[in-house]
């Protein structure tokens, strides 16, 4: 779970806030294929690729494939050339260190088919030190928004063209969207004894 | 012989603080140097830097660089509740406050489910297009700008400060309202408010011929802008370009018409769509887009007129404050606005993507419950960082002094980029 040192950079109300409330066994259901029909499934099914899918959700109304990393890139090929999802709307990072699932990190990639007027999301489950294949061959805009996501999350991305931290200093230690990057950075005055207050 | 004597010393000596790295090329006998352009540099519309390797003035190669207006607001929402983070969703894409509001505001509504009163849509509606035209007159000023055409830019200035005392009118404040939040709008419209709207209405379309009269014709104008920085529609799609600048590309494709949202279906509007992807084309858009805004902002107007007195909040105590006055009467209500601004409000376990066609395009945020009261993860999509990526492929080849066209063309705002 977090870190102590994280909660170093909270606010002594904030933090009995996010204590009460916070579930440190959060479980995602994981969610089942059987009964979903999607055009994409279709057409990966096509290619033998559906048994390769790990997990289906629904976003408030976007269907969201997970997929391995073997898988990805050819799933996202799939998706734009026999699916139409033509624009790669956001590609960003998510970690999931406060979920009890069997992964760390998420990519994930939103589609959006502008002939369709339809979304999609599929999404990379990641180990961590797990080295994602880099969609920039296949939708050439995720060149910068992969460069977040190592910056971010410090995912490396194979077969990227130009894999550099993008928002941070080029000498910064870290991956400041991780959760247990400490907040702030610098300790606050006065907490010396937080470990021993909070074991009581 | 003399003079070119001049020249070379002219050029060999650039003044203090000005780096210059020169390249020799031995098998092209090709002489590059590299200059920084900006992260201080007026025409960079922020602190964007851009390394330019120039042969002569033709640039070789470009290389953004960018990150110097990051200040981490996406983990700073992941620590502050629902209702806190909201106004920081003022504070990234700093022109288009309202926008940004509107998307976070859609996102968290799906996670808390909640029914908003039909006034507020349409406010939401009339608010988002005042903001457009706002951000708009801003592009169109400095752009102008950019370019050498001064005065464009103290007019439209005073367009967009009207809209700010409408801001202000409303809130009190002049940019930063966070006057869209989850459960409709802050607050109705004071007295007085639709009036100095209608006022504002009433001399833009006049305003509108004065920037046509100004710049459409222009023929320094034309120059500089006709065929510059081309972009094709597979170009712009490969960038991920969305907004004004792919509909200039001439992929017609406006979230407010392909995924409508609080209620954009029922209002009357055409998309204007470019042929040729220049610099000129993305003028001709936002252009015609400023007129469709003033539309929508017209019949939003009506809409608006026609319901005095009905709620802009929903009525839900655990997601909205109740009335001031309620307080000193009900303990029930006092309990529920202390909760509600201590603790805030709980979603499920779940995620929502709120998507909104923003000045510079489309303005998603995605977020992430755990189901505590923060959001686990909040994710901005920014529509400058996807449309600055096509900058290095508008600018290689092209003049140098074609570069500050091309960056206002695309209307980027750093803090939209950075965050």
């Amino acid at each position: 779970m977090v870190d102590a040192d994280v909660r170093l950079g909270l606010s002594g109300s904030d933090l009995a806030i996010r204590d009460k409330t916070f579930h440190s066994a959060l479980t995602m259901t994981p969610g089942t294929l059987e009964g979903i029909s999607h055009r994409f499934l279709d057409v990966i099914a096509e290619h033998g690729l559906r048994e390769h899918v790990l997990d289906f959700q629904n976003c408030n109304g976007i269907p969201s494939f997970t997929v391995g990393a073997a898988n990805v890139e050819a799933c996202l090929q799939l998706a734009k050339d026999a699916c139409g999802y033509d624009l790669l709307s956001d590609c960003f990072g998510v970690d999931r260190l406060a979920f009890k699932v069997a992964h760390r990190f998420e990519a994930v990639y939103s589609l959006y088919s502008i002939p369709h007027a339809d979304r999609i999301i599929i999404r990379v489950a990641l180990q961590l030190d797990e080295v994602c294949p880099s969609a920039a061959n296949v939708y050439p805009a995720a060149v910068w928004p992969e460069r977040e996501i190592y910056d971010m999350f410090g995912v490396v991305f194979s077969g990227h063209p130009d894999l550099r931290r993008i928002l941070m200093p080029d000498d910064w230690v870290g991956h400041p969207l991780r959760k247990d990057f400490p907040l702030g950075g610098e300790e606050v005055e006065f907490s010396h004894n937080v470990r021993e207050q909070e074991a009581n | 012989m003399q003079s070119n004597d001049v020249m070379a010393e002219r050029t060999s000596t650039f003044p203090a603080g000005i780096e210059v790295e020169r390249h020799h090329d031995a098998d092209t006998g090709a002489d590059t140097m590299t200059i920084n352009m900006g992260p201080s540099h007026p025409s960079t519309h922020g602190v964007l830097r851009l390394v330019l390797e120039l042969d002569g003035e033709n640039v070789v190669r470009c290389t953004p660089h960018i990150g110097y207006l990051h200040t981490g607001i996406e983990k700073t929402m992941e620590n502050l509740s629902y209702y806190k983070a909201l106004v920081l969703t003022d504070r990234e894409d700093y022109l288009s406050n309202l926008c940004n509001n509107l998307a976070y505001s859609l996102a968290v509504e799906q996670l808390i489910d909640v029914v908003i009163p039909e006034k507020s849509q349409v406010l939401r509606v009339l608010l988002n297009e005042l903001e457009r035209i706002a951000s708009h007159m801003l592009w169109l000023g400095t752009h102008a700008l950019d370019i050498g055409a001064m005065s464009v830019f103290f007019y439209t200035w005073q367009d967009r400060d009207l809209i700010l005392e409408i801001k202000e009118h409303m809130s009190g404040v002049r940019t930063k309202t966070s006057w869209i939040c989850p459960g409709g709008l802050r607050g109705d419209m004071p007295a007085g408010w639709y009036e100095r709207v209608e006022s504002f209405l009433n001399q833009f379309p006049k305003r509108m011929e004065m920037y046509e009269g100004l710049l459409s014709n222009n023929p320094i104008w034309l120059e500089r802008t006709r065929g510059v920085g081309v972009l094709t529609p597979q170009d712009a799609l490969d960038a991920g370009l969305t907004g004004p600048s792919l509909r200039a590309s001439g992929v017609a494709w406006d979230l407010r018409k392909s995924n409508p949202y609080s209620g954009y279906e029922q209002y009357d509007f055409d998309i204007a769509v470019g042929q040729y992807g220049d610099v000129l084309d993305r003028y001709r858009v936002r252009m015609e887009e400023l007129r469709q805004s003033y539309a929508i902002c017209r019949q939003a107007m009506k809409r608006a007129l026609a319901m005095p007195g009905a709620p802009v909040r929903t009525n839900d105590r655990k997601i909205a404050p109740p009335p001031k006055a309620e307080l000193d009467t009900s303990i029930e209500a006092l309990i529920h606005h202390f909760k509600l601004f201590t603790e805030g409000y709980h979603p499920p376990v779940g995620e929502a993507l709120g998507s909104v066609e923003g000045p510079r395009g489309e303005k998603a945020y995605y977020v992430i419950s755990d189901g505590s009261n923060r959001p686990y993860r909040v994710r901005i999509k920014g529509p400058s960082f996807y449309n600055l990526q096509a900058l290095p492929k508008m600018c290689e080849g092209r003049l140098v002094a074609d570069v500050v066209a091309m960056i206002g063309s695309i209307d980027i705002v750093l803090g939209d980029i950075d965050r």
